[in-house]
């Protein structure tokens, strides 16, 4: 007999047992179904996870550094200390990186605090306030809406002038152009040259966009006249990140006077870091997870093993009948592998088409999207554990001796 | 050459501690076209006689040989193929399968022998009218009387025009006027040159053939030749 006539004919059987049993094979299937619902859902989440991070810090530039004076990431309370004795970076520190860096396209520092901000009599509270220069525009991901950025010349001079985030230009302006007007940062009065595109949230934590951007040295004047500084140094190339951050780093020891057995007083970050950090928790995270709602995969298949000991239990007349007449072992096997995969991929079928209305709920918290792939997953999962778990019952199906087999009442 | 050759055929069975001699040294030949029927009381080793014959079971030892082919060393898959070419089984309770339509019952065993669709179904259709089903093709065996039911398998066994057509006590579950029916038939199909074999306790049915071999304890008792097909009855 003909491998592609003995399948043809196992999907016959396989639909017409299925049909026959049709609550059995539902309740069967339940277990798979969840199963498949849980792990496609688990994955979408993963995935929608990772999307909604590299979204996030792409603000962060793939080619730019960034130095504080400790690292994104600390690993203990002590290191986390450490890093918090270590001496501030100030202006005149950003200054010399400027003048001493030959790979940077660009340099700029950046001083952050928290302001309320008036416009007439609508208020804006707790707006980001950064401090920094006109080179801000390339290491920074905002670009201009409407206007233009901080000038060198009103850096230099310290000028009383601000860009506002979209947020800020809602909160405050309603619908007329902010462009022009003055508004309050605290109890300092600045000029609006410039608004910012909308740039989203962080993690959808906090907004980027409630931020209002002004030179250095007005907020060093108005708000903090020691202030602790990052620098951001963009190389001028993605290709020479790692000469850059070398360069970067002599220059900064060399300037914070880091005696030469010692160990630098400040970091260096990067997207990149960041980003492998956060593949490191995802994984793991993405791991357990899958382990977990894999357990209920599992459970499915022990049950669709269970029913099909019943099956063939209860059908070895038939199994008897069918090898009477001609029917080899492994048309035997066959017949009842193809019931199992059959069962399992209805129920796989069933599991992707329950994730589906889901993971449009998934998507009010994380860009989440069912995508081609998972399902294609998803039922060859269910495919394999219908032919895994099948197997044994199917194989001792095929081995039943014929005789015994129609003995059986 | 005969068509069954069986030489000191035995066949054991081990019941828990107790070896049961199901067959002891059994040596008989069945030539092509003859009408056997196989007789004896419940026990006395007929059964396991025909699952021999049929292919169904091995003999512990002794040598058979099916249309020249030796039997005794064949594994499960080779006995399959045998049983699908050569033999054909009538039951006593018909063991046709309940969700399937007599059309695809008797298709069944062109099915394991890898026809082609279009030809197989024109064999099955051919082999229930002969049986006498032309009108009932598509009717599910709840859906037949047993005598009906039985024609079905009747035509199960001959679709596939085998050596031999082994019947199990096929009257045993039918009223006797259907049992003389499928006995009729019986006639008919060995007239036209069948070799059939049936294994039965009644003498009746037996009656029916050419040839008797009583079984008792495992051994043939007698083998005896009955009557021209003037004698019989129809």
């Amino acid at each position: 007999m003909k491998f592609t006539s003995e399948i043809r004919e196992g999907l016959v059987i396989a639909f017409d047992a299925i049909r026959a049993n049709k609550l059995r094979s539902i309740l069967t299937t339940l277990g798979l179904v969840i199963g498949v619902v849980t792990v496609t859902l688990m994955g979408t989440a993963i995935e929608g996870l990772n999307a909604a991070f590299l979204r996030s810090i792409s603000g962060l530039g793939a080619d730019v550094l960034h130095v504080d004076r400790f690292a994104w990431f600390t690993h203990s309370r002590q290191e986390w200390l450490k890093g918090q004795n270590r001496p501030n970076l100030t202006l005149s520190q950003v200054r010399e990186v400027e003048r001493q860096m030959t790979l940077a396209r660009a340099v700029a520092p950046y001083v952050e605090i928290r302001a309320p901000m008036f416009y007439k009599n609508r208020r804006s509270s707790n707006v980001a306030v950064i401090g920094t220069t006109e080179q801000f525009l390339f290491t920074g991901s905002a670009s201009i809406a409407q206007g233009r950025f901080l000038s060198a010349e009103e850096v230099k001079g310290a000028r009383p002038v601000c860009v506002l985030g979209v947020k800020v230009v809602t909160n405050l302006f309603l619908n007329d152009s902010p462009l022009g007007s003055k508004v309050r940062v605290g109890d300092a009065i600045f000029e609006v040259i410039g608004t910012l595109a909308p740039q989203g949230s962080f993690l959808g934590a906090f907004s980027l966009d409630n931020q209002v951007i002004i030179p250095v040295q007005q907020l060093v004047a108005r708000f903090w006249d020691e202030p602790s500084c990052q620098i951001q140094v963009k190389a001028r190339s993605p290709a020479d990140l790692d000469e850059t951050k070398e360069e970067l780093r002599g220059v900064l020891r060399k300037i914070r006077r880091v005696p030469a057995a010692d160990e630098d007083d400040f970091a260096i970050n990067q997207q990149e870091t960041l980003i492998s950090t956060f593949h490191r928790i995802a994984g793991t995270i993405a791991a357990v997870g899958l382990f977990i709602t894999g357990l209920s995969l599992f459970v499915g298949g022990i049950g669709i093993m269970n029913i099909m000991f019943v099956s063939v239990a209860e059908r070895t007349r038939e199994i008897g009948i069918r090898k009477a007449i001609g029917a080899r072992r492994r048309t035997i096997l066959l017949q009842f592998l193809i019931e199992a995969a059959g069962i399992c991929f209805l129920g796989g079928l069933l599991g992707v088409l329950l994730a589906w209305p889901l993971t449009w709920l998934l998507q009010k918290v994380l860009p989440a999207t069912l995508s081609l792939p998972a399902v294609a997953i998803a039922l060859t999962v269910s495919l394999i554990t219908g032919v895994v778990s099948g197997f044994l019952p199917a194989w001792r199906a095929a081995r039943l001796n014929p005789v015994d087999a129609l003995r059986n009442e | 050459m005969s068509l069954i050759r069986l030489q000191n055929i035995t066949r054991r069975y081990q019941m828990g501690t107790e070896t049961i001699h199901a067959l002891r040294e059994v040596t008989a030949t069945i030539e092509r076209g003859e009408y056997v029927a196989i007789m004896g009381p419940s026990g006395s080793g007929k059964s396991t006689l025909m699952n021999v014959v049929g292919c169904l079971d091995t003999p512990t030892s002794g040598t058979y040989e099916l249309n020249g082919v030796q039997v005794g060393g064949m594994d499960d898959n080779e006995l399959a193929d045998v049983r699908n070419r050569e033999i054909g089984f009538v039951f006593q309770t018909f063991n046709l399968l309940p969700r399937a339509s007599a059309l695809r019952n008797v298709e069944l065993p062109l099915i394991y022998s890898g026809m082609p669709s279009a030809e197989r179904h024109e064999k099955a259709l051919e082999a229930l009218t002969q049986v006498g089903l032309a009108d009932r093709v598509h009717h599910k065996p709840n859906e037949m009387s047993g005598g009906q039911r039985q024609r079905v398998a009747v035509a199960r066994a001959l679709v596939t025009n085998p050596s031999i057509l082994l019947a199990d006590e096929p009257t045993g579950n039918l009223d006797s006027r259907t049992g003389d029916e499928i006995l009729a038939l019986f006639h008919t199909l060995w007239s036209r040159g069948n070799t059939m074999i049936v294994v039965t306790h009644e003498e009746e049915v037996a009656r029916h053939a050419r040839r008797i071999l009583r079984i008792r304890d495992g051994l043939i008792a007698s083998d005896e030749r009955i009557g021209g097909p003037h004698e019989v009855h129809v």
